[in-house]
């Protein structure tokens, strides 16, 4: 059947603000859908509140509602849109639950509104978890014993029933199984239970038999009209069941199931997406198999697009989403091509010749108290993905993409805890799981030791304890000693030269990363690039999606045209979000724009900027100095941006530019220069700008002595952090001790500023773009909060809405001056505290922010893609700079605390919040405005 | 040290294409028709097909071995495929219900290979240049003599070898219940997973040898025929079993032909059936049922391919066809009631979309 042309105009509903278990991955299928849609020439219709996403941006859709994720809100677009169709698979489970809502009311029905991509009875079927048992009772399909409870008494009883604890709890109808868990002991029970029922909104949680320990698997579906049924990727979990999907290590292919056991699934998957309604789309399906045996369990079906469908679909190449959208305007699968070999059907079961590493990645150091153990649920802010000729190399690049400061999986300078330590950390799955069981075996730990404590597959294992061996086979000996196909093992197991260069230093002579490089490619010792082409070679394929390995063929042609390198933003944490990777898709697009070859370079599978069909070129890389460089090397571009991914890039800047690398826009010298608080000073001074007074200390008695010269409070962070890492106001003496203690410990290697805190004062963000003669002030944003609550966690308001005519010229007259005198080339970002009048200067961050894609959303100015195009040269005069906005435009800002019971929310200089969404009020009586004005002061704490 | 002890090995290609890696399985040299395999599990059942005699198998997924090697997992007696190779082999295997260790399957079974070679360069090697002949050798390690070695490997092309792999005596299997149809098969080389599937479905099987008699095959009465996958060349094989089909054509019973079987039962219809450029070996190859619409993902592996324009629609009707390049891929016959496809509806390994042919032929048996 080929594309309806019963319908006209499609509606797609978005995910909303990132939030955990929801982020930036619905930006990918929401986008991959719009454009999907759009070359089918369908009319299209989106809400969506999350500004940072590049499908509200204004090519992607022909209307577009910034509004809040309510049913309001789609009825009021539906009033004025009158759309044909509506595609809620796209959102996540905010989509679909929006969807199932006004399905209840009977209103799609009552406006003439097809659902498509999914069967509506679906959303109930596969989320309320005692129809979903049923069914698959029904279908023959095996279940976990289990019952629904309605109160704490039924849960008990069912507990019994079941055989006691340990024992799992799920909440029905929340998101990311938010409340849920498994639990060992009896109060936990009780006090699990009656929290679960409270936050589901059925009010009635499932008590299920604990498979703690299976094997867990993951399989990803399409199906067309016709019924055709194909799966694009078997994912492994290598932490076995307890722990949430989301927040396991998982790896593709499957690798511990023999054929006959992965077929079995692979039926049982076809069969459960048979029988849960007709539509045509995508679904994702999970398995428990209990280790030594061939009984396996459904554990959930999921009637969407989700997250493992997003790095499903980078693992592979596959475009689920796309394609998903294409099936649901009634393409069949035998009806389209297979987009990467570009020449064969896209109606087959991708075959990848690599293996793909995801590993999660947490922000727990953000909140204090919380409860580290991982369970059923997820409590990961974002991940990164890896993808190497072997198991080993992709667990060590993983690592490398990680940005927690590792060099690979451990061998990197980190001391080794003792025996006891790593066997506690090990008893239950905390997120450095991986690391440790390489620790265990550093200790001398055997395969089944760790095998029966952690109940992970003994194949990771075998091959982490290979990996440690061949540690001890390179620890003592010199550089010189390493013979070229011992470090070609090496390299072909992932290690960095850092990490190399680390174990070759135990021998007593210290060897730098630069060294252990200089020898490797002496004896011709580089990557290769390698294709992602869904077929393991099978076809010809010409989509540039490319990955690293130490192999032999390079398949990465040089082209001869002018090249720069856009490096992206690593794992969504805290801090550092889509807001960057929108930013980076800009960057690819402006950079097109400019006649650029542009290339990309990035590892988280979530974003839109690893789209295949984004960038140029894409290499799907940490975003790590060693891998970074080989890229550079081998493809020998003018020059890098580095403003536009966050902190990731810019901690590469030095290396760049001791390497001689040119960096596009304003000079590495002076983004440094911002953050050096003395010279920045100085230079506030020489222009006359005020700032807050200051001190910079090492250590504690430094700290003391500043505090005493500026008065109390103050404000105290490391240098070189983002999402302020670390920050902390301090009343008194005593609270000051403590937090310098802290950030000894957590950044012992950088000196901490100590600034004057301005009780009460305004705080005001203001992005701006300078070309050397002109400044293009992107917006002034009015924080409601006052200045001591992180920007990222205010509540800002476009334009500002009480400061004076005075304040704000000298704002603008400030701003410009600090970009004269910075030799500003692109963007720069300054924060200012307003108190009494008088402005002061808090810091300049001269790169992209969190705020640019939000002001472009506001004033309908392409801000991201303005700031590059002037970094690659263009002029401001050039651009059409008029802003849209003629209401207010409001940041609201989107907090974690509900995933964290036990956390109280308290607002600080350090950020937590997950994400953000825009709204537009027309006066300040807009609860929108009232309510965060009325509390603006409540939360404020250190 | 490293847990592995790694003994140097070699694959020299007959166009002179030499790779160099680690010895793996039994220590010697081998040579035979380089091919490749798409499956990411499965290792096993690829090994032991008979359809990859005297084949050397390159796996394109990096690591194979992982959940070692399981004793019902086996296709055939013994090991089919003449070497293996692989990128990142699994010394080491994770299944508690395994009995060997793929090393030590290798091993028994006296298979020579190679691991750590760049193997998706090779595939696009063969994938530009066509399929050709080569040798894997961890003993002489002296490239020119064994690129020699591999030019002078005998060629694919014209050889029967069926009869290599084919048992020696007729063999009758019975299904547990109560027995519905006897099935006369033809093994050819015939895989395990056939012979199950037929004998889960109600048949008792008689299975003869490749060129088993006519009056054998008479004696049998059998309610329908089956022919088996196999490898080599059909043309020769047609030689001694064209007398068989014929024979089966003649008596108006169904017949059921897959892969070697597809292609002899083309040929007794004058239906032509030559070698491909590269094969179709995977399991996630599109098939489409040009009857009802529906595509199922199937296993492949085959070098030879019916002819479109010698399909005479007089004779015999494309049934199916393989989305990817559009050769032919299942025939239904119209001069005696049969029908057969070149892909693997019995899988083993891969998806089990295609078993409703096996039902196809019972329900024509029922007729």
């Amino acid at each position: 059947m080929p594309r309806r042309d019963d319908i006209h105009k499609i509606l797609i509903i978005g995910s909303g603000p990132i939030v955990i278990g929801q982020a930036c991955e619905f930006d990918y299928s929401g986008s991959q859908a719009c454009r999907s849609l759009q070359e089918e020439g369908y009319e299209i219709v989106l809400i969506n509140s999350n500004p940072a996403t590049i499908m509200t941006d204004p090519i992607m859709a022909d209307a577009i509602y910034m509004l809040p994720m309510t049913t309001d809100s789609i009825k009021e677009i539906v009033a004025k849109e009158k759309p044909d169709a509506v595609l809620p698979t796209m959102g996540g489970q905010t989509g679909l639950n929006l969807a199932r809502d006004l399905e209840k009311e009977g209103f799609w029905k009552a406006n003439g509104i097809q659902i498509i991509g999914v069967d509506i009875d679906a959303v109930e079927l596969t989320e309320d978890r005692q129809l979903f048992r049923d069914k698959m009772e029904e279908i023959g399909i095996m279940q976990c014993r289990s019952r629904q409870a309605e109160s704490l008494l039924d849960a008990k009883e069912i507990k019994e029933e079941l055989g006691g604890l340990p024992i799992v709890i799920r909440p029905s109808f929340t998101m990311g199984g938010a409340g849920g868990g498994i639990v060992w002991n009896e109060d936990e029970f009780d006090q699990k239970v009656l929290r679960g029922l409270e936050m589901s909104p059925v009010h009635s949680v499932l008590i299920e038999e604990s498979i703690f320990g299976w094997k867990e698997y993951e399989l990803e579906l399409l199906r067309d009209a016709n019924d055709n049924v194909v799966i694009i990727c078997s994912i492994e979990n290598m932490d076995p069941m307890g722990v949430h999907t989301g927040d396991s290590v998982t790896v593709a292919p499957t690798q511990t199931l023999t054929d006959k056991q992965l077929q079995v699934l692979r039926d049982a998957a076809i069969k459960m997406m048979r029988s849960i309604g007709t539509f045509a789309g995508g679904c994702n399906v999970q398995f428990a198999v209990e280790p030594g045996s061939d009984r396996f369990v459904a554990i959930e079906i999921n009637p969407r697009v989700s997250r493992s469908s997003a790095l499903a679909s980078k693992a592979t190449g596959y475009p689920i989403a796309k394609v998903a959208t294409k099936l649901a305007v009634g393409y069949t699968l035998d009806e389209l091509k297979n987009q990467i070999t570009g020449n064969t059907s896209a109606c087959f079961e991708p075959s990848i010749d690599y293996v793909v590493c995801k590993v999660p990645r947490f922000n727990f150091d953000k909140f204090p108290g919380v409860d580290e153990e991982l369970s059923t649920q997820m409590k990961a802010v974002g991940e990164v993905m890896s993808i190497g000729r072997n198991f080993p190399e992709a667990l060590n690049k993983a690592w490398q993409s990680m940005e927690v400061g590792r060099d690979g999986l451990g061998a990197d300078g980190y001391e080794e805890i003792n025996r006891k330590e790593v066997r506690e950390r090990l008893m239950k799955p905390y997120w450095d799981r991986s690391l440790q069981i390489r620790n265990a075996f550093k200790l001398g730990a055997s395969v089944e030791e760790i095998a029966d404590i952690t109940k992970v597959d003994p194949w990771f294992l075998q091959q982490i304890r290979y990996m440690v061996s061949l540690e001890n086979r390179t620890e003592g000996m010199n550089l010189d000693e390493l013979s070229k196909d011992d470090f070609f093992e090496l390299k072909q197991a992932g290690f960095s030269d850092t990490q190399i260069a680390w174990l070759l230093s135990k021998s007593g002579e210290k060897v730098t990363d630069f060294e252990v490089r200089e020898k490797r490619i002496s004896l011709g010792l580089k990557p290769a690039f390698k294709l992602v082409d869904t077929c393991a070679a099978e076809f010809p394929a010409k989509t540039p999606y490319y990955y690293s390995s130490y192999e032999g063929e390079n398949e990465s042609e040089v082209t001869d045209k002018k090249k720069v390198v856009i490096l992206g933003s690593g794992p969504n944490r805290i801090g550092q979000g889509i807001e960057f990777d929108y930013s980076c898709v800009h960057a690819v697009f402006a950079a097109k724009e400019m006649g650029y070859e542009a290339i990309m370079i990035n590892c988280n599978p979530e974003t839109v900027s690893t789209d295949f069909d984004i960038a140029d070129k894409l290499y799907f890389e940490p975003v790590y100095w060693e891998r970074v460089l080989d890229i550079i090397e081998h493809e020998k571009p003018e020059g890098v941006i580095l403003q536009v991914g966050g902190q990731t890039a810019l901690k590469l800047g030095k290396r760049f530019v001791e390497a001689g690398i040119k960096i596009f826009g304003t000079a590495f010298e002076m983004i440094d220069f911002a953050e050096d608080r003395g010279s920045f000073s100085d230079l506030l001074l020489k222009l006359k700008i005020p700032f807050p007074e200051y001190g910079t200390a090492v250590d504690v008695d430094g700290a003391l002595k500043i505090a005493d010269r500026i008065g109390y409070p103050v404000l105290i962070r490391p240098s070189y952090v983002l999402g302020g890492q670390g920050m902390r106001i301090a009343v008194k003496e005593e609270e000051l001790r403590r937090y310098v203690d802290r950030i000894l410990k957590t950044h012992p290697e950088n000196a901490f500023l100590i600034d004057k805190y301005l009780e009460h004062a305004i705080e005001v963000d203001v992005d701006s773009v300078y070309d050397g003669k002109q400044l293009h002030i992107a917006g002034i944003m009015q924080h409601i909060e006052p200045a001591g609550v992180h920007s990222g966690d205010s509540t800002a308001v476009l334009p500002p809405y009480s400061l004076s005519d005075k304040v704000i010229k000298t704002i603008e007259e400030y701003q410009e001056k600090i970009a004269d005198a910075m030799n500003i080339e692109g963007f720069l970002n300054v924060q200012y505290a307003v108190k009494e009048e008088q402005v002061y200067v808090l810091e300049a961050n001269p790169r992209s922010t969190r705020t640019i894609p939000f002001l472009a959303k506001a004033t309908q100015r392409p801000e991201a893609a303005i700031g590059v195009k002037v970094m690659l040269g263009a002029k401001l005069k050039d651009f059409d700079l008029e802003s849209k906005l003629d209401q207010w435009a409001i940041k609201e800002p989107v907090f974690p605390f509900d995933k964290f019971p036990g956390v109280k929310k308290e607002l600080g200089p350090e950020m937590k919040s997950t994400g953000e969404a825009i709204y537009f009020a027309k006066d300040f009586n807009d609860e929108h405005f009232k309510k965060p004005f009325e509390f603006k002061n409540l939360y404020l704490s250190k | 040290m490293s847990l592995y002890l790694r003994k140097k090995a070699i694959l020299a290609l007959s166009d002179g294409t030499v790779a160099h890696g680690w010895a793996i399985g039994h220590d010697g040299i081998t040579g035979g028709e380089l091919c490749f395999n798409t499956s990411m599990t499965g290792y096993q059942e690829i090994f032991t097909d008979p359809s990859y005699y005297g084949q050397l198998m390159m796996m394109t997924y990096p690591h194979i071995g992982n959940y070692g090697t399981m004793d019902r997992d086996d296709e055939h007696r013994k090991v089919m495929v003449a070497g293996v190779i692989c990128r990142s082999f699994s010394w080491e295997f994770s299944n508690s219900m395994a009995d060997r260790s793929l090393q030590e399957y290798l091993e028994d079974n006296e298979i020579t290979g190679i691991s750590g070679v760049d193997t998706r360069a090779l595939v696009r090697h063969i994938r530009e240049k066509g399929v050709m002949n080569a040798v894997i050798s961890s003993t002489e390690l002296d490239e020119d003599k064994l690129v020699q070695m591999a030019k002078d490997w005998d060629d694919m092309e014209g050889l029967e070898l069926a009869t290599k792999v084919t048992r020696e005596e007729a063999q009758t299997f019975h299904p547990e219940g109560d027995s519905k149809f006897r099935v006369a098969a033809f093994d050819y080389g015939i895989k395990q997973n056939i012979i199950n599937s037929l004998v889960k479905r109600g048949c008792t099987l008689r299975v003869f040898p490749a060129q088993a008699s006519l009056e054998e095959v008479k004696a049998w009465e059998a309610d329908g025929f089956f022919f088996s996958n196999g490898p080599g060349d059909p043309n020769p094989t047609g030689e001694y079993a064209l007398e068989i089909v014929e024979y089966a054509k003649s008596t108006g019973k169904p017949l059921f032909g897959i892969c070697l079987g597809h292609q002899l039962m083309a040929l007794s219809e004058g239906i032509k059936v030559g070698k491909m450029f590269v094969g179709h070996r995977g399991a996630n190859h599109p098939v489409k049922n040009l009857k009802t619409g529906l595509v199922e993902i199937s296993t492949q592996n085959h070098g030879f391919a019916v002819t479109e324009d010698s399909v005479d629609e007089a004779i015999a009707e494309v049934t199916h066809i393989n989305l990817n390049d559009n050769t032919v891929e299942g025939l239904s016959f119209k001069k005696f009631p049969g029908f057969s496809v070149q892909y693997h509806p019995e899988a083993s390994p891969g998806p089990h979309d295609s078993a409703y042919l096996f039902d196809q032929f019972i329900d024509m048996m029922k007729e």
